[in-house]
């Protein structure tokens, strides 16, 4: 809710991403911007447009395409007293920086005996839809979350895409942020003095009785739409956004399903091994007895993502078989 | 800080190489007595170069270092019973035993790590450089790594970027021949280590890393203009390792002959010799100083056989900072 002098605006969610930069870099002189075509390009995705402008090259740094390299120096700029903002241009090109993010970033701390933080924050895009087939498409915010010492992140409302950046670079932890590529031309109406918002817990985007709808990130905007015409059937779904994949949430999810008894769950990852099957696995141990149904999953084909139109679609959890699986776990059969 | 060399010094950097060389030899034989587990890698031999490169830092620099690090911590200033505690995965190591002997670091010697995937300190130490520069601190990053790390992308990422962006580290590379047990001729099509650095754009210099002194000398010329704000550098400090890679390697790859062509050159017994010969050094001085780090040794073993293991409800202390304030 918006307080007495902020107004509602119209905004996109990359220009409410851009906010967050210029605010974090405005705020602290220990924050910095490094990646791929950060400056002068303005950011693949033109998040960071006008930025370089604003802030100047020390601060606003174009790096060379070698994400180990840049990744690893942000995590040693962190460990050394800077704030650093790295972004890899997508969640494809992170393998090239995995070492760096998973033997160093996520060990140091412990490894170290607790000598060491590294308050460093990674932006990445993800996801698929836009024909960009198998290469550019993946999604795998899953394998990150698997890995202890790391946090993990997807906004998928303006309100998070405006307010989890602030909240990532406070956390004295490294924290991976997913921007899914297919919300940032997403448009809407944003308070004015958001800021700020919890990064440890998943939130309820729909209010419903009969089914909980799980998902994050690109896939919220799908499962609202799903919930929309499921109730149009007579099927009132509730609609969890996870928003953090680590640490995870598990009280809102258990909370949810105690009401509604069923859950389906929507993640763009590859079925096997994916996080809807950790999500799942919590669900059945933590309220099996609640569950009256099968818990389904909605996930994404298990071959590389096509580039062809038609086999995208098809390859992709979509509205329509999101409300086929919610549906079947009803007991509704069309 | 480039006085002429005299006796206190030479009698520090024979005291530095001897403390390595005693420690090195004395975990090898708590290894063969179970007290230490895991992975052990000895760098004796190559003592040298740790004493020349660490008498060249002062103490506002940092240093990132590999998984055979014993000798660069010790000759950094971490305290041997930490660092044997360490070993002993006891609470009272340097990482409260949960490193072991490939992860030693201890932030109050500006010592990160210990870093056990092959070049993976490197872009470590690019990133402590960078934010040295961008806060105007004029401190050094000194980053050790062996010849088998020039072969990694992320050596080659990281040279690139230091060069660009002139940012203060001193890339130290101690080539003792073997990636493990791969001659570096074997896997580099490019056997000069210097001219893949100058690729870059990068000053380099190879120097006898058998020679203590000669190795300091680089290390400080070097340390000196990276400090002044010249960019990086980059030394290759010609070594070799007298043992073997671990301790589960039978040595297949190398001829013995080898093996004792180098220990002629063992960096301890040339710098006493010339000592001696030099009449500064007798057999009595030497005994006396073998007493001294065989006494501080002791302790160290005694401090470790006493130290205590971390309850195991501390399992997952530390996997994530819980303060801001944990972070500098």
């Amino acid at each position: 809710m918006p307080g007495s002098d902020a107004v509602m605006v119209r905004t996109t969610w990359r220009e409410a991403m851009r906010a967050a930069l210029r605010e974090a870099l405005q705020g602290d002189p220990r924050v910095f911007l490094m990646g791929e075509d950060v400056g002068r390009y303005g950011g693949c995705y033109a998040v960071s447009r006008g930025l370089l402008e604003e802030f100047g090259p020390e601060r606003i740094r174009d790096t060379p395409l070698s994400e180990s390299a840049f990744v690893g120096a942000g995590i040693g700029a962190a460990l050394n007293g800077m704030r650093p903002i790295v972004e890899v241009m997508t969640v494809n090109f992170s393998l090239l920086a995995l070492d760096q993010i998973v033997n160093n970033a996520a060990t140091l701390r412990h490894m170290s005996g607790g000598q060491f933080a590294i308050p460093l924050v990674i932006r990445m895009a993800t996801g698929a839809g836009r024909q960009l087939a198998a290469q550019h498409s993946h999604s795998l915010e899953g394998w990150y979350a698997h890995v202890p010492g790391l946090k993990v992140l997807c906004p998928a409302t303006l309100e998070d895409a405006r307010g989890m950046l602030a909240s990532a670079l406070a956390d004295p932890n490294p924290v991976i942020l997913f921007e899914h590529v297919g919300l940032y031309n997403v448009e809407g109406m944003l308070s004015s003095d958001a800021g700020a918002v919890p990064i440890d817990r998943a939130a309820v985007r729909r209010a419903g009785t009969q089914l909980s709808l799980i998902a994050y990130g690109g896939m919220i905007p799908r499962a609202l739409e799903a919930a929309e015409k499921l109730a149009a059937q007579g099927i009132d779904a509730e609609v969890i956004d996870l928003r953090v994949l680590r640490p995870l949430d598990t009280a809102t999810l258990v909370a949810s399903v105690r009401k509604t008894h069923r859950a389906v769950i929507v993640d763009e990852g590859w079925r096997s091994g994916s996080f809807a099957a950790e999500v799942s696995a919590r669900l059945v141990e933590e309220a099996f007895y609640d569950l009256d149904a099968p818990i389904a999953r909605v996930c994404s084909a298990e071959v590389p993502i096509p580039y062809a139109r038609h086999m995208e679609i098809a390859a992709l959890p979509q509205v329509e078989t999101i409300v086929r699986a919610a549906r079947e776990v009803v007991g509704t059969h069309a | 800080m480039t006085a002429a060399p005299s006796l206190d010094d030479d009698l520090a950097r024979l005291r530095g190489m001897l403390r390595i060389r005693r420690f090195e030899e004395r975990a090898a034989e708590l290894y063969g007595a179970g007290k230490i587990r895991g992975f052990l890698h000895l760098c004796v031999g190559e003592e040298a170069v740790a004493v020349g490169v660490m008498r060249a830092l002062t103490e506002v620099d940092a240093v990132v270092s590999t998984y055979r690090e014993h000798g660069h911590a010790l000759a950094r200033g971490v305290p041997p019973d930490r660092i044997m505690a360490e070993m002993f995965g006891r609470a009272e190591g340097c990482c409260r035993g949960r490193g072991g002997s490939m992860h030693l670091f201890d932030a109050s010697h500006r010592f990160y790590g210990g870093n056990a995937i092959v070049a993976g300190g490197l872009p470590l130490a690019t990133g402590l450089a960078l934010a040295d520069k961008m806060l105007g601190r004029r401190a050094v990053t000194a980053c050790l790594f062996g010849d088998g790390a020039v072969a990694e992308g992320e050596f080659h990422e990281c040279m690139n970027l230091a060069a660009l962006w002139r940012l203060p580290v001193l890339f130290l590379c101690e080539n003792n021949l073997y990636a493990m047990g791969t001659a570096l001729a074997l896997t580099e099509s490019q056997v000069d280590l210097c001219a893949k650095a100058r690729s870059y754009d990068m000053p380099a210099d190879r120097v006898d890393g058998m020679d203590v002194t000669a190795v300091e000398r680089a290390a400080l010329a070097a340390v000196a203009t990276v400090r002044a704000g010249e960019g990086p550098r980059f030394l290759e400090l010609a070594t070799y390792r007298f043992r073997a890679h671990s301790m589960f390697d039978a040595e297949l790859y190398r001829e013995k002959r080898e093996v004792e062509r180098w220990k002629l050159r063992d960096p301890i017994a040339a710098l006493s010799t010339l000592m001696k010969l030099g009449g500064v050094l007798d057999d009595a001085g030497l005994s006396a100083l073998e007493s001294e780090v065989a006494a501080e040794l002791d302790a160290a073993v005694a401090f470790a056989e006493a130290g205590t293991l971390e309850p195991v409800d501390e399992l997952t202390r530390d996997v994530y900072a819980t303060e801001a304030s944990d972070a500098r």
